[in-house]
């Protein structure tokens, strides 16, 4: 009996170590031909979460990359280099973006990064890569802070991480566009503002009540929710004892779906407006309740709608990835792009070889970069902000997201 | 106060949710003296269970006749899963330091969490889960009942009626309470004590299916990862309730569930206390009754005091 039960516990174990390393190895396609053999390759790192309830949005961000990757190596857009991938998961955990970061400095042919996904992640990941003097490029952080240090809000902006870039516009344009599209636009004057209590969505939602006390309008409550919870039938309450004809919603789809279609099942028929962190398909699926009226700001013009994005779009869908390029599509293929443009800058600056501090080349070259990329223009700020402040509001009609207006932000 | 019965209302139903999930904790701790930390999980196997049923049926059938085989469809999952559990990674460990089961407990929550997302058709996201239409109901005075929250409202005392008289008045249920008095003598008298800890997990893991059922009409969707947070809530709660008793275990989640209902809604209008009000900080204050009670009754509200015997 004794050696039947190891036996059972032997085979759960292989059974249980099988699997995790299935998850591994979800889809290997990003791993590219290394076939050429005096060629030098180049890996980009990519961290987001690949798993989990935001994994939607990080496995978008995986294949666009991938995506960018392998337009590089068709059409040997730097010569003598094959660009590899090297997706990582961080499952939205600052700590397992730390942990990916360290990997990635650790391996010498890692030249940029694409991610993370959360602002909250790429805190802890910047001090790394900054020490390494590794480039980072995210596709989607919003916090202001990571390229404009923490007293951002008294004007004193410095850049504390000369490595860190990204393709994404701020929370202070956003949330500011959002609050103007409030009142300006949709006409509401009482909005309840709640938060998840992380970095982007209070960041996010302290700037909206900002600006939309500024305009003149009035935030009857304030509220906070907790990431992966599922009731909020006691905010939802609060909601609708407080006369708003607005809840705005820091914080990502998972609980801004619930959150919605709880404030609603509960008899406010307000629309709730969120940022970039609801602007995705599952938010409408987060329940059977409908979501129409609903509202979400997202940066960029809509990238199916862009032409610039349209041979993005063609090319996704023949590479026949099994998820969608989601929210962040485009601007993880800018940002991917961007590396690859650097790379090639340091390559060409050095007589058609990869200079020996590649990684200080590359970084060096990220300032100076321009091109047309999927999502317009492609360059960066003194910050290593994007220097694309185009916004677009979406609204949920039946069960997709269509653009409402698309502008470029004014002061 | 004019929130007050509302705020009664959405607390009564959370809590009714968690304490459908805390009687699973509280059977097994009651007869084993074992955290079986991976009931969370068992839960959300019971709501994948339901969910496969009503994908299989016609998309048409009405909610209310596909619920019943919902119902059985989870029941049938996490039953299966529940004492498979028992069978095959905690009974081989039952001699074991406690330690050990533990461990075990939180191995296997991770290894369920991960065999159904990568198993379960699209289960890396979260899956829609059917829902009744419909506003919801409107009693007197202005307090909403959501039909989604009937179900759990209905079944949750259905639930514990049936499982108290099964443990006062079956032969069954009084070989349990012999067993989780004294396994060693109970095994004298002659009862299977070793069916007896299989019953106590498969009925543990029925309340799951329930729980998760109740869960999924409730939120509208359900996921991989739903185990963890509803577990811990439904471990606290047998725990406030008292661990090993049944009725306490129920009265914990209807305590806990209140009291994070309340908390978001008046702890902020205590003038000073503000900041520390809201949804954000409900865990705090659900958590500062639990060890407000602990601290008067350390056994929990309706536990007895018994010797360590963990």
């Amino acid at each position: 009996m004794r050696n039947r039960s190891l036996l059972v516990l032997t085979t759960a174990i292989a059974t249980g170590a099988l699997t995790l390393s299935a998850c591994g190895s979800r889809d290997d396609k990003g791993s590219g031909d290394n076939s050429g053999g005096s060629k030098a390759t180049v890996v980009i790192g990519v961290d987001a979460p690949l798993t989990g309830s935001l994994s939607a949005l990080g496995q978008g961000i995986k294949n666009s990359v991938d995506l960018a990757a392998r337009t590089a190596n068709d059409n040997k857009e730097v010569k003598g280099v094959t660009f590899k991938t090297e997706p990582l998961d961080d499952q939205a955990v600052p700590a397992s973006g730390q942990q990916n970061a360290t990997t990635l400095v650790a391996d010498k042919a890692v030249l940029g990064v694409v991610g993370p996904l959360n602002s909250g992640v790429s805190q802890s990941m910047q001090g790394v890569f900054a020490r390494a003097g590794l480039t980072q490029v995210s596709p989607a952080n919003t916090s202001p802070e990571l390229s404009q240090g923490p007293n951002w809000l008294k004007g004193q902006k410095t850049r504390p991480f000369k490595t860190y870039f990204r393709t994404a516009t701020t929370d202070i344009i956003q949330g500011r566009f959002a609050a103007q599209y409030a009142h300006n636009d949709a006409k509401k004057t009482k909005a309840f503002v709640v938060d998840d209590k992380q970095t982007y969505g209070v960041g996010l939602s302290s700037i909206f009540a900002e600006e939309f006390k500024r305009l003149g309008g009035q935030v009857v409550g304030t509220d906070h929710i907790t990431v992966k919870e599922t009731d909020f039938s006691s905010v939802a309450n609060k909601v609708k004892n407080s006369g708003a004809d607005i809840v705005y919603f820091g914080g990502q789809y998972p609980e801004g779906g619930l959150l919605s279609d709880q404030v609603k099942r509960a008899g406010a028929h307000i629309p709730t407006m969120g940022g970039d962190g609801i602007y995705d398909p599952a938010f409408i699926t987060a329940s059977s309740e409908s979501n129409d009226g609903d509202l979400g700001t997202s940066v960029g013009y809509p990238v199916d709608q862009l032409d610039s994005a349209k041979t993005f779009v063609k090319n996704y869908a023949a590479a026949g990835y099994k998820d969608p390029y989601a929210a962040y599509g485009g601007y993880s293929y800018d940002a991917a792009w961007a590396i690859v443009q650097a790379v090639k800058k340091a390559v060409e600056d050095n007589n058609g070889k990869l200079p020996a501090d590649a990684r200080d080349k590359v970084t060096a070259a990220m300032s100076k970069i321009s091109f047309d990329g999927v999502t317009g223009k492609v360059s960066f700020d003194e910050f290593g902000d994007t220097t694309n402040k185009q916004l677009t509001v979406y609204q949920v009609k039946g069960d997709a997201w269509k653009s409402v207006k698309s502008a470029t932000f004014q002061d | 106060m004019h929130a007050l019965p509302q705020t009664l209302v959405s607390g009564l139903a959370l809590g009714a949710l968690y304490g459908l999930i805390a009687i699973g904790y509280t059977m097994v701790y009651g007869i084993v003296q074992l955290i079986n930390f991976a009931h969370g999980e068992i839960v959300m196997i019971g709501g994948f269970g339901a969910l496969t049923i009503h994908l299989w049926l016609p998309g048409d059938t009405p909610l209310a006749a596909a619920l019943p085989l919902m119902l059985i469809g989870g029941a049938i999952a996490s039953v299966a899963v529940a004492t498979a559990a028992e069978r095959f990674a905690y009974r081989p460990l039952r001699d074991a330091p406690r330690l050990a089961p533990l461990i075990t407990a939180i191995g296997l929550s991770i290894a369920l969490q991960q065999l159904v997302w990568a198993f379960y058709p699209d289960a890396k996201k979260s899956r829609g889960f059917p829902q009744f239409q419909g506003d919801s109901f409107e009693l007197a005075n202005n307090i909403h009942i959501q039909r989604d929250d009937l179900f759990v409202l209905i079944a949750a005392p259905l639930c514990m009626l049936a499982l108290g008289l099964f443990v006062a008045r079956s032969r069954t249920g009084r070989a349990m309470q012999a067993t989780a008095q004294d396994p060693d003598t109970a095994k004298l008298m002659g009862i299977n004590t070793d069916r007896i800890i299989v019953l106590a997990f498969a009925i543990g893991g029925a309340f799951a299916a329930v729980a998760a059922v109740a869960q999924g009409l409730r939120a509208g969707q359900i996921n991989f990862e739903m185990g963890f947070i509803l577990g811990l809530k439904a471990f606290t709660a047998a725990v406030l309730g008292g661990i090993g008793n049944i009725y306490g275990a129920m009265l914990g989640g209807v305590v806990l569930g209140i009291a994070e209902a309340a908390s978001t809604t008046y702890i902020q209008n205590i003038p000073g206390m503000h900041q520390l009000g809201g949804g954000g900080w409900k865990d705090v204050w659900a958590f500062v009754l639990l060890i407000l009670v602990l601290l008067i009754r350390p056994q929990g509200l309706l536990g007895e005091r018994v010797a360590d015997r963990a």
